[in-house]
């Protein structure tokens, strides 16, 4: 799977992984920063959960507009690559 | 009394249905062939498609069980909420185009586009009814659960009258109704869960306490002396299951019985004890239900349980009742204090069974803090195993939407890669907005002052009556069509598994178009019907937590197979064979061998179970790719060798 979409694609996975992956870990070893407030009295749990959903929200956008139309190789049909060199396995 | 079935809402109720299944029917009719039965002939558009992802997925355990978690225990509810839309980037980045370009009708589609292989469609067929049934569980729970208040019925006829629905909505439509079920449902679902937002935020916050308020008693023990002198209550002395708990149990004059436990707080006179009525529900070994002592009921000389969702103490300069902005919201629930309820299964030597729902005063800045549920003990717990299962929870969510089946059929309804992808992207938008309010509606129903403390998944319908009966109805309808819409999916998917992957592709069996689609319709009347049995018999478990098996059994008997083909050249059909097998009955059996299984499915009331920690994705999601790679890498050297 090397078609630009796809590479597009993993690198904002990757990005977004990393947000998921600090609020998770934040979460889990290190509660007591969660409960830090430092802005507009509200605290770190909540402002790092809405700006996970609004960077998902951000990234898919971003995604949306610097993807290509229909960016593959083939056809759209499954029935195309039943010669065994299908999309899967590029 | 907090269940009274109200003629405004009853009506409004079955308007809401009425039109929604009418709207289904005269839709349906239109898609008589198996393209059109399973996946609406690629036509819808785009957009319509992407509201219908939000419709398909915002189920009943988004709308009632995450609310109800956060309504109940605080923050940990939003977590879910987190999760579940994490796992949309990995639908979108990762599976969304290539689900589109490979597959037809089924997961399997996907999975198989390269080997052409019966096995490979067995087992996702079979992975694929595992995961839509366990999904189905909690649906029809929550269907149940919304029909009680609404109508009055029993839990076990909202759960038939849901399967019956759902049955005639797929046996006479497939997917183009159904789409068009998910895109209002999922429309309405979002528009009135922000009306409701903008209610609680205009609403403020009020303090509620003491009897007249919240039809609760608090004693004050002015010499922290049990019963205080001079007040006519008589201590009963502990026996029996009651010995070693904290609970206080008080006879007043006529003889009635009370439980209470203590608390202290700070005054300006000093450090002060005083008691809070506990409610206790006794189910005796005759099969007579009491509330706290008296036949439960309505009438004259029985009780109800009181609803329960109170502010106790709300910060200096705050005006009570006065409208908060968004931010404001928290950050006033920060400095308040809001009184959260335990509970405790007590059963005498009779076998009567007594529940005690106890009074816990919380300070707000704890129930907006991560790891207060016991699901998120492992946040605030000092054993590996616990923080294990935390993590193995966030990683199951992460990775299952993008692994569950009735959400990847839905990539056949649009006519190409760019239409899925965009449609997704208004998926995330939708959905990202809706989790958004759930911390505001579950914020709100815990201190609405309205929710049943039997019963966290009511708590987003009972917030909608504590605002208005119409609001109420209307949210009810909502949700219920919401129960539709999912359960449909679920449904849908299921039976082009069994028609598409398991007769047609494994069992060879030749049928005609309009014979497979007769066949998808006999699947889905008896998944449904499995549905509404399973439906009963796990009542009383809190949706959101079964959604989250269902995503650790998806993501690891289907998301290994599905990263690996688009990312592998290696992997051979044995290889997938085998990891979707292994991750599904891995994560099927780490669950049923749990502790929550244990006690909660089985009945073994504190079993600690067979395997460490509940949630088994961190376990059985690399264990289904290590599966995958070692299979292919054996079964291609065997390739090589011949």
């Amino acid at each position: 799977m090397e078609t630009r979409n796809a590479r597009i694609g993993l690198i904002l996975f990757f990005v977004y992984l990393a947000l998921y992956g600090g609020f998770v870990f934040l979460s889990a070893f290190s509660p007591d920063t969660m409960e830090a407030t430092p802005v507009a009295g509200v605290n770190v749990a909540i402002l790092y959960g809405f700006f996970l959903i609004i960077a998902a929200v951000v990234l898919s956008l971003i995604y949306g507009l610097v993807c290509d139309g229909n960016d593959a190789p083939g056809s759209a049909s499954p029935k195309a690559d039943s010669t065994g060199d299908g999309e899967g396995s590029k | 009394m907090i269940y009274e079935p109200s003629t405004i809402a009853v009506v409004i109720f079955f308007v809401f249905v009425g039109i929604t299944l009418g709207i289904s029917f005269w839709l349906g009719r239109k898609a008589q062939d198996s393209q059109g039965y399973f996946a609406a002939h690629g036509q819808i558009p785009w957009f319509v498609n992407g509201i219908a992802f939000a419709g398909d997925y915002l189920s009943a355990a988004s709308f009632l069980g995450i609310c109800g978690m956060i309504a109940f225990y605080g923050y940990d509810g939003f977590l879910y909420s987190i999760g579940y839309l994490a796992g949309w980037v990995v639908a979108l980045f990762v599976v969304a185009e290539p689900m589109k370009r490979l597959g037809k009708f089924t997961f399997a589609d996907a999975l198989d586009a390269k080997f052409n292989s019966p096995g490979i469609k067995l087992a996702a067929g079979i992975s694929t009814l595992a995961v839509s049934v366990f999904y189905l569980i909690p649906q029809m729970v929550g269907a149940g659960v919304l029909v009680q208040p609404l109508l009055g019925f029993d839990h076990w006829v909202g759960v038939v009258i849901v399967g019956v629905t759902v049955i005639l909505i797929v046996v006479t439509a497939g997917m183009v109704s159904t789409t068009w079920v998910q895109f209002i449902k999922g429309s309405l679902l979002v528009v009135f869960s922000a009306i409701l937002t903008v209610m609680i935020l205009n609403r403020g916050f009020e303090v509620s306490t003491g009897e007249e308020a919240t039809g609760l008693r608090t004693l004050s023990l002015p010499d922290d002396v049990l019963p205080a002198p001079g007040t006519g209550w008589e201590l009963i002395e502990p026996s029996g299951p009651w010995i070693g708990t904290d609970f206080i149990r008080l006879q007043d004059a006529a003889g009635k019985v009370s439980v209470w436990t203590k608390h202290e707080s700070n005054t300006m006179a000093g450090r002060q004890s005083f008691l809070l009525e506990a409610q206790a529900l006794t189910e005796t070994a005759d099969d007579r239900i009491l509330v706290n002592g008296e036949q439960k009921g309505s009438k004259k000389g029985e009780a109800e349980l009181h609803a329960i969702g109170h502010v106790s103490k709300l910060p200096d300069g705050y005006e009570p009742g006065t409208p908060v902005g968004p931010l404001e919201f928290f950050s006033t629930l920060q400095e308040s204090e809001v009184v959260l309820w335990g509970s405790k299964l007590l059963i005498e030597e009779d076998g009567s069974k007594t529940t005690v729902y106890f009074q816990k005063p919380t300070p707000g800045s704890q129930v907006l803090r991560p790891g207060e549920h016991p699901r998120f003990q492992g946040i605030r717990s000092a054993k590996f195993f616990d923080k294990l299962n935390f993590l193995s929870l966030m990683l199951a969510l992460f990775c299952g939407t993008a692994s569950l089946p009735h959400i990847l059929i839905r990539y056949y309804t649009v006519k190409d890669a760019a239409a899925a992808r965009k449609s997704t992207i208004v998926g995330i938008a939708t959905i990202g907005f809706f989790y958004v309010l759930t911390l505001y509606l579950g914020l709100g129903a815990m201190t609405s002052g309205a929710m049943d403390v039997t019963d966290s998944n009511m708590a987003a319908p009972l917030l909608a009556r504590s605002m208005s009966e119409w609001l109420f109805a209307a949210i009810s309808a909502i949700a219920f069509t919401t129960v539709l819409g999912t359960v449909s999916g679920l449904i849908l998917a299921s039976a082009g598994a069994v028609t598409h992957d398991i007769l047609t592709s494994y069992f060879k069996i030749e049928m005609d178009d309009s014979k497979k689609v007769r066949v998808a319709k006999i699947a889905s009347v008896v998944v449904g019907t499995i549905a509404i049995v399973l439906g009963i018999l796990f009542e009383g478990l809190n949706v959101s937590f079964l959604v989250g098996w269902a995503f650790s059994v998806a993501a690891s008997a289907n998301l290994p197979s599905l990263i690996m083909i688009l990312f592998w050249k290696g992997v051979t059909k044995e290889g997938v064979i085998s990891a979707v097998v292994v991750g599904m009955v891995s994560s099927l059996t780490w669950i049923l061998l749990s502790a929550d299984s244990m006690s909660k499915v089985f009945g073994f009331v504190g079993h600690e179970g067979f395997v460490p920690f509940g949630q088994p994705g961190i376990v059985t999601i690399p264990l289904g790719f290590l599966t995958l790679v070692t299979v292919s890498k054996m079964t291609a050297k065997e390739v090589a060798a011949t």
